[in-house]
């Protein structure tokens, strides 16, 4: 099953940077945020997918037991999550404000740093 | 010995200071401290025969660096040369700047390019002195650009520089060559270990590299362009560094190493050949020149050529006469330096052709000039003349045709000599008077001292020759490792050496008549010469500042989409190439992959990759922002599906939040942006579409790789086992957050606060408008 996860990845990856090579700007945002979706779906497949239990301790139990996912890249991409919206969110104020102060959305507009 | 070299760095330190207090006298008393340290040097003399003085400082003693000295013949002849030299040019520099605005500066430049030669002259540590030598390069490079705006100086300074420059780089890596090789950096252990060197197969390396740093230094052909446009510089800097010490710092190296490198047929054939060329090529450029100064510096590419050659020989008889005429030339050039300056100084005229008669207005400098070119042409009671025996001596013994062939240039160079000493003293100084732009007079005592001082001494040294023995013998014996005996006299009987020198003198004084016809007979040559390495180097530079700006003008387009296609590009480039060679473990590993998937993959799974794969779809293709945000956010919602299949409920929680999150704030700015309007071509969408696909296929695959890879222990487990003893948390995940890995989750939160800030200071600012818009 990882393969079918591994297309989906190379899918994301493709689809965000066709985006981010667009000349406009929105598309850029949308690019960036599938290329976050991929990086986080990369990790997750990478370490091997498992159907199985979360790596929760059972109630009154100190050591896990049975097979259960892998934690660490778990740890990882929640990180990678709350940063990417951080971005997300900096980049669509930024990208507003920019539309605002020069009223274009042509990033082939944006090339100097006089308006 | 430490001690005297950072006494000329700190009165260069503090000299633009000191000469603001001290005022017109400064000169005077900065000389002092060369002056000082002359003296310091000779009262080494003595005890030269026995054992050298030698100190050492630790550096870098893990690495064998260390701040060592050794005061040998060969280093104190040298450092009596700067220092004693460096004080009368110390003394004239204050004659002949007299009101410069920054002649402060100069001083300091000055004193430490003093300071700089003494510590390369006296370092026993291979990488100390290459230390001291780049000092020098860096303070000849400002004392020639000291006039900064000129043009020409600048220009002359940044030439030195960078030849001299890339030379000490190739010969840095000599050294450390030289020095891995033999085992030691330290020169004393250095030169006794010649064979174990020689043996090895990286001699030839070393001796290249090496040989490249001491000929650029030493403006051997075809490095020597930089030589004479160096003399943009102000005359004491000509005829204290490009005279008489710095550009003697490569013979001086040749000189140091010989023991460990030289001997061999490679030496004997580099130096030798590279000597023996300059020394003509020098002689024959200088004939060709009339400003006084030039005139000048190409004779002295033609001396150091000589002593290149000497050492490149190699005999004791060579290298004898090698120390002879390091010590003549470096008296008579820099006399005749000093007296070019004085007379450009006080006549504003530099072109012999339209100098003369100024005996009677400037006797001193004309006697001290007239002294020196006697010297230079090699005339009997002249310190010169002995020099010049020794050198035809030494050759004309030599066995085979390369002695001929040396001998020949020895005695055509002679006599070349004889006519620029003529063109230097003879033209200037008598026949008849000539209008100058400056009516000449005599020129300050400062600025007398030098030429006179340094002609008395070539006068007692010609007359009594045997008084430099003690000073040359000891230099011999460094370089040869033995002892030897150095018999200089002023007559050594009827000899093929003198009949030589009956030759030189009668063809010198013959060409020099008939001066005009030879400028006749080179003009030819020097047509050539027009496009020798001078305009290679100017190629050279200019080709590096085009290839920049091409390189500036093809990467840093300013459009986002070049610069993200460079790097993908290379990526994919580099991890494709890798790819490919892993070609058939690949489709092995890809087979299994997909044989295994069929088998396993349940159908709820292949919905949600469905459901991903429409979605990202939807997302490229979606003709309004609305539709693109809600394709989006069908994305995240599937992947937090994926999340929840495998086992990773709390990534699910997390990505519904953000993806909700997400969704609303695009939707809450989109409103205010533009419909989609821009078309791309559709040139650029097949460039865009193939750029993307290839990096989604190497991403993919890099994911498949990377998950195939097992059987490694990972720092999994021990969260595992760790989590309740040590985190007291059942939740793994969250106790690797909170607790194993706090601090970074703590850096998240930072980031997340100054993502904040940023979006809410961009949202309050208001840039200011223009008034004049």
């Amino acid at each position: 099953m990882e393969f079918v996860f591994a297309v989906v990845v190379g899918g994301l990856y493709a689809a965000g940077l066709y985006l981010m090579l667009q000349r406009n700007i929105i598309k850029l945002v949308l690019g960036l945020s599938l290329l976050s979706h991929g990086a986080n779906l990369l990790i997750f497949t990478a370490a091997g997918l498992t159907r199985a239990h979360a790596p929760l301790i059972d109630e009154g139990g100190a050591v896990l037991i049975g097979r259960t996912a892998d934690p660490l890249p778990q740890a990882l991409i929640l990180t990678a999550i709350v940063i990417s919206f951080g971005v997300t969110a900096f980049m669509l104020v930024l990208v507003h404000r920019t539309h605002q102060e020069t009223g274009t959305d042509d990033l082939d507009d944006l090339r100097t740093t006089d308006t | 010995m430490l001690t005297a070299i950072c006494s000329g760095f700190i009165l260069a330190a503090l000299a633009p200071w000191a000469h603001r207090r001290l005022g017109d006298k400064s000169g005077w008393i900065f000389s002092l401290l060369p002056l000082g340290l002359f003296f310091y040097f000779m009262s080494h003399i003595p005890g030269l025969g026995q054992a050298a003085a030698h100190e050492s400082h630790g550096w870098i003693p893990s690495l064998g660096i260390a701040l060592s000295f050794h005061a040998d013949g060969l280093a104190i002849l040298f450092a009596a040369l700067i220092s004693g030299i460096g004080f009368l040019v110390t003394v004239y520099s204050g004659g002949y700047l007299h009101g410069h605005p920054l002649l402060g500066r100069w001083y300091a430049f000055l004193l430490m390019f003093m300071a700089s030669m003494l510590g390369v002259v006296l370092s026993n540590n291979i990488i100390a002195l290459f230390v001291f030598w780049e000092l020098t390069s860096l303070s000849s490079y400002l004392l020639i650009g000291f006039h900064h705006r000129e043009e020409e100086s600048r220009y002359a300074a940044l030439q030195a520089l960078l030849v001299t420059g890339l030379g000490g780089l190739a010969m840095l890596a000599g050294l450390v060559m030289l020095g891995m090789t033999a085992g030691t950096l330290e020169l004393s252990e250095l030169t006794t270990r010649g064979d174990l060197v020689r043996n090895q197969p990286e001699y030839l390396p070393i001796l290249i590299l090496v040989l490249l740093g001491a000929f650029t230094k030493s403006a051997q052909i075809p490095f020597h362009f930089w030589l004479p446009n160096a003399m943009a510089a102000p005359a004491p800097a000509s005829a204290y560094l490009h005279s008489s010490t710095m550009v003697k710092a490569g013979v001086f190296l040749l000189a140091r190493l010989s023991p460990a490198l030289g001997g061999t047929a490679a030496w004997t054939g580099l130096v030798g050949t590279i000597g023996a060329a300059t020394f003509l090529l020098g002689a024959f450029l200088a004939v060709q020149q009339h400003a006084m100064k030039r005139l000048l510096a190409y004779s002295t590419v033609s001396a150091l050529g000589a002593m290149t050659m000497l050492l490149g020989v190699g005999t004791p008889a060579a290298v004898k006469a090698m120390a002879a005429f390091c010590l003549a030339h470096a008296l008579y050039k820099a006399a005749l330096f000093l007296a070019a300056g004085a007379v450009d100084h006080e006549t504003g005229e530099r072109d012999v052709r339209r100098l003369g008669g100024l005996a009677g207005a400037m006797p001193f400098t004309a006697a001290g000039a007239s002294i020196a070119a006697l010297s230079m042409a090699g005339i009997p009671l002249f310190f010169g003349f002995a020099a010049k025996e020794l050198v035809y001596e030494s050759l004309v013994h030599g066995h085979g045709v390369f002695s001929i062939i040396l001998t020949f240039v020895a005695v055509a160079s002679s006599m070349l000599f004889l006519v620029v000493a003529a063109c230097a003293a003879y033209l200037p100084f008598f026949g008849e008077k000539k209008q100058t732009p400056k009516h000449p007079h005599e020129a300050p005592w400062s600025m007398r001292l030098g030429p006179l001082l340094l002609g008395f001494l070539t006068v007692v040294l010609g007359v009594f020759p045997a008084l430099a023995t003690p000073l040359l013998t000891p230099v011999a014996e460094s370089i040869l490792g033995a002892h030897v005996h150095l018999h200089l006299g002023l007559w050594h009987g009827v000899s093929l050496a003198l009949t030589l020198s009956t030759v030189t003198v009668a063809g010198g004084l013959a060409a020099f008549w008939k001066r005009e016809a030879l400028y006749g007979v080179f003009a030819l040559p020097m047509r050539a010469a027009q496009w020798g390495p001078a305009r290679w180097y100017d190629w050279m530079l200019q080709g590096m500042m085009d290839g920049a700006k091409w390189q500036t003008r093809v990467l840093q387009s300013g459009y986002l989409r070049y610069y993200l296609i460079t790097i993908i590009l290379t990526t994919v480039a580099v991890m494709g190439a890798l790819l490919i060679t892993q070609g058939a473990g690949l489709a092995a590993m890809l087979l299994r992959r997909i044989s295994a998937t069929i088998w396993e993959l349940r159908y709820y799974e292949f919905g949600v990759a469905a459901i991903l794969v429409a979605g990202i779809a939807a997302v490229v293709h979606s003709r309004t922002k609305l539709a693109a945000v809600a394709a989006l956010g069908v994305v995240g919602y599937g992947i937090a599906i994926v999340f929840v299949i495998f086992g990773a409920p709390d990534l699910a929680m997390t990505q519904f939040l953000i993806e909700t999150l997400t969704v609303i704030l695009f939707v809450l700015v989109f409103y205010h942006l533009p419909q989609f309007s821009l078309r791309a071509s559709s040139q650029a969408v097949a460039r865009n579409l193939a750029v993307a696909v290839a990096f989604g296929v190497v991403m993919g695959l890099l994911t498949l790789i990377a998950a195939d890879l097992r059987g490694r222990p990972s720092v999994s487990q021990f969260f595992l086992e760790h989590s309740y003893d040590m985190g007291h948390g059942r939740n793994i995940v969250n106790v690797i957050l909170v607790d194993f890995r706090g601090i970074d989750t703590m850096g998240e939160i930072t980031v997340l606060a100054v993502a904040a800030v940023g979006a809410y200071s961009l949202l309050k600012l208001r840039l200011g408008r223009r008034a004049d818009k």
